[in-house]
C-alpha cells in the first residue's frame, strides 16, 4: 500500500440559495484556491474525480458542465461518481494505489439543493416499486429512526436537541457556516415537530455549495505539504436498503467500516460525522466507538451547512485541515449515503 | 444583479422508462390487485421478508417464487412518525403517520401510511389493518393506507 494524504482542502461559503452562480461558477474559485494551497498547477494533477447528483440539477450528465470549472483541455484523466464526493475520494485513493504513475488527485463535490425540494426529491433514492410511489420524504424516514431510538430507550428528544446545540455552537468559529449560534436545549424543544419526534433543528439545512480536496502520494505529499493528513485507513460498507428490514437503532455497516479503518487503534482527537439528522449522530458515535474526549464536529458538522453530494467530502476536508494546521493529530472522517445511514464510509487521518 | 432580475425556468425531469417488476415483486403486486392479499418470501434461514425480495442480502441466497408465502393484512406498528406537513406528491393531503408495520407472519416491516385523526391516536405497538382501494392496479398504493384494527 502507498501512503496517500490529503494536502489541501477548500470549500465555498455555505449558502441557503445561491441565485447568481451556477454549479461550475461556484466550483471554479474553490478549485483555484485548493490548487493554490497545494502549490500545484492544474496540469500537475494526474487524476480528477467528482461526486454529484443529476437529480439536484434536474438534468442528465449535469456533472459534465461542472467539469468546465476544472478544465479538461489538454485532455485529463477524469471520472465521476453519482454519489457523495467522499466516494469520489475513495475512487482516487484506489486509482493511486493501483497506478503508481498517479501521484496527485483532485476530488470535488457540488450541489445546489435550492433548485428543488430535497426532502421530496431524495425519495427517489428509495425502492422504486414499494417505497418511492408512497412519497415518504427523507425527514419522515429519519423520524422513523429517531422514534426507534427513543422507543428502545437509547435517546430522548433532549439528546437530539443537544446534538443540534453542540453543532451550532461549534459552527460559530466556522467562517463558511450557514447556520450557527448559541441555543439552549429547552429553547430548541419549544419549536413544533416537522415529522415527530424530529424538529427543524434535527434536520440539515438546505445548502448550495462546492468543495475540493487534493490528494498526494508519498514523497510528493511530503514535498508539497509540511504536515500532510495521511489516510491511515479507509473503508466503506453497506446495509440492506429497505429500512423495514433493518434494526434502525444501529448502523452495522458503520461499525464494520470503523473497525476496518482502524478507528480503535489509537486516541481520536476529532471526528466529523456526516449525520444528516441528530439521531444519526448518537448512533454513529456508538458504532464508531468514539470516546467522550473526542471532539465531535468541530466545524459544526452538517448542521452548519449541507452542500449535498459534497457534504461527506467536507467531513474529510475539515478533519484534514485541522491536522495540516497542527490542531489535531488523529481524526476520523465519516460519510454516508442512502436512507437512515444505509451506507457508511469511515477514514482515519493522521499527522504522522 | 438584483435577485428579481434572475431568469427563471420551470424544468420537469422525467425518465419515461417501462420496467418489468419480475417474478417475485410481480406476484406481490398481482396478489394486492386480484386477491387483496399481502405476500412475503421465506428465506432458507426461515425469515419471512415483506415485501418479498429476489435475494437474501445476509446470505446472498437467490429466492424463488416457490418460497412466496401469504402474511396477514394486519400487524403491529414498530415505529412511526406524524407528518404535520403532508408532502406535495404523496396521496395524503391531511396530516398522517408514516409507519413501519410488521404484519402477522412477517419478520420484517413494511413502510406505509397510517391514517388516524390525530397524533395522539398513534403509539408504537398499536395494531393496524390494511384498507384497500376499490380500484386496484397492481401497485403498492392499492393499499390505500393502514388504519387502527379495532376501527376496521
Amino acid at each position: 500500500m502507498r501512503d496517500i494524504a490529503i494536502i489541501a482542502f477548500a470549500q465555498s461559503a455555505n449558502k441557503r440559495n445561491e441565485q447568481i452562480y451556477n454549479e461550475a461558477e461556484i466550483l471554479a474559485p474553490v478549485a483555484r484556491e485548493a490548487l493554490q494551497k497545494a502549490g500545484l498547477k492544474k496540469e500537475e494533477i494526474d487524476f480528477t474525480c467528482s461526486g454529484s447528483s443529476d437529480y439536484l440539477a434536474g438534468q442528465p450528465f449535469s456533472f459534465v458542465i461542472a467539469l468546465n470549472a476544472i478544465g479538461a483541455w489538454p485532455p485529463i484523466q477524469e471520472s465521476h461518481v453519482e454519489a457523495d464526493a467522499a466516494w469520489a475520494l475513495y475512487e482516487c485513493w484506489i486509482a493511486m494505489q493501483a497506478d503508481e504513475s498517479i501521484n496527485t488527485s483532485l476530488v470535488y463535490g457540488f450541489g445546489k439543493q435550492s433548485m428543488g425540494s430535497p426532502r421530496d426529491v431524495m425519495n427517489i433514492l428509495n425502492d422504486p416499486y414499494v417505497e418511492t410511489p408512497l412519497w415518504c420524504d427523507t425527514i419522515s424516514m429519519a423520524a422513523l429512526q429517531g422514534r426507534a431510538l427513543i422507543d428502545a430507550g437509547l435517546a430522548t428528544e433532549r439528546d437530539f436537541a443537544a446534538v443540534a446545540a453542540r453543532n451550532l455552537k461549534h459552527a460559530k468559529s466556522n467562517p463558511k457556516a450557514q447556520c450557527k449560534g448559541d441555543f439552549t436545549v429547552d429553547e430548541l424543544l419549544r419549536s413544533p415537530t416537522l415529522a415527530s419526534p424530529l424538529r427543524k433543528h434535527d434536520c440539515p439545512p438546505i445548502t448550495d455549495g462546492a468543495c475540493v480536496v487534493i490528494l498526494a502520494a508519498g514523497d510528493t505529499a511530503k514535498k508539497l505539504c509540511k504536515r500532510p493528513a495521511w489516510i491511515r485507513g479507509i473503508d466503506h460498507r453497506i446495509d440492506v436498503q429497505a429500512i423495514g428490514r433493518r434494526d434502525l437503532t444501529r448502523a452495522p455497516s458503520a461499525q464494520i467500516a470503523a473497525e476496518k479503518a482502524g478507528v480503535g487503534a489509537g486516541k481520536v482527537d476529532i471526528a466529523e460525522l456526516h449525520a444528516l439528522f441528530t439521531p444519526q449522530d448518537i448512533i454513529l458515535r456508538k458504532e464508531l466507538g468514539l470516546a467522550s474526549d473526542c471532539v465531535i464536529n468541530p466545524s459544526g458538522g452538517v448542521h452548519q451547512g449541507n452542500p449535498m453530494m459534497g457534504t461527506g467530502l467536507v467531513r474529510f476536508g475539515e478533519v484534514a485541515d485541522r491536522i495540516i494546521r497542527g490542531e489535531a493529530n488523529r481524526g476520523v472522517a465519516h460519510a454516508t449515503q442512502g436512507p437512515c445511514l444505509q451506507q457508511n464510509m469511515v477514514a482515519v487521518l493522521e499527522g504522522k | 444583479m438584483a435577485a428579481e432580475e434572475v431568469l427563471r425556468a420551470e424544468h420537469v425531469l422525467e425518465f419515461p422508462y417501462k420496467r418489468s417488476v419480475g417474478p417475485i415483486l410481480g406476484r406481490f403486486f398481482t396478489e394486492l390487485r386480484d386477491n387483496q392479499r399481502i405476500v412475503g418470501i421465506r428465506t432458507k434461514r426461515g425469515q419471512v421478508i415483506v415485501p418479498p425480495a429476489e435475494v437474501d442480502p445476509e446470505t446472498l441466497e437467490d429466492l424463488s417464487a416457490d418460497a412466496i408465502v401469504p402474511v396477514a393484512n394486519a400487524g403491529v406498528v414498530k415505529s412511526w412518525t406524524w407528518l404535520s406537513d403532508p408532502r406535495p406528491y404523496s396521496a395524503y393531503k391531511k396530516p398522517h403517520a408514516w409507519a413501519l408495520i410488521q404484519l402477522d407472519g412477517a419478520d420484517t416491516s413494511l413502510l406505509h401510511a397510517v391514517v388516524v385523526e390525530s397524533e395522539a391516536k398513534m403509539t408504537t405497538g398499536m395494531r393496524v389493518k390494511a384498507v384497500w382501494k376499490d380500484e386496484r392496479q397492481g401497485h403498492i398504493t392499492d393499499i390505500a393506507h393502514f388504519a387502527p384494527e379495532a376501527a376496521k
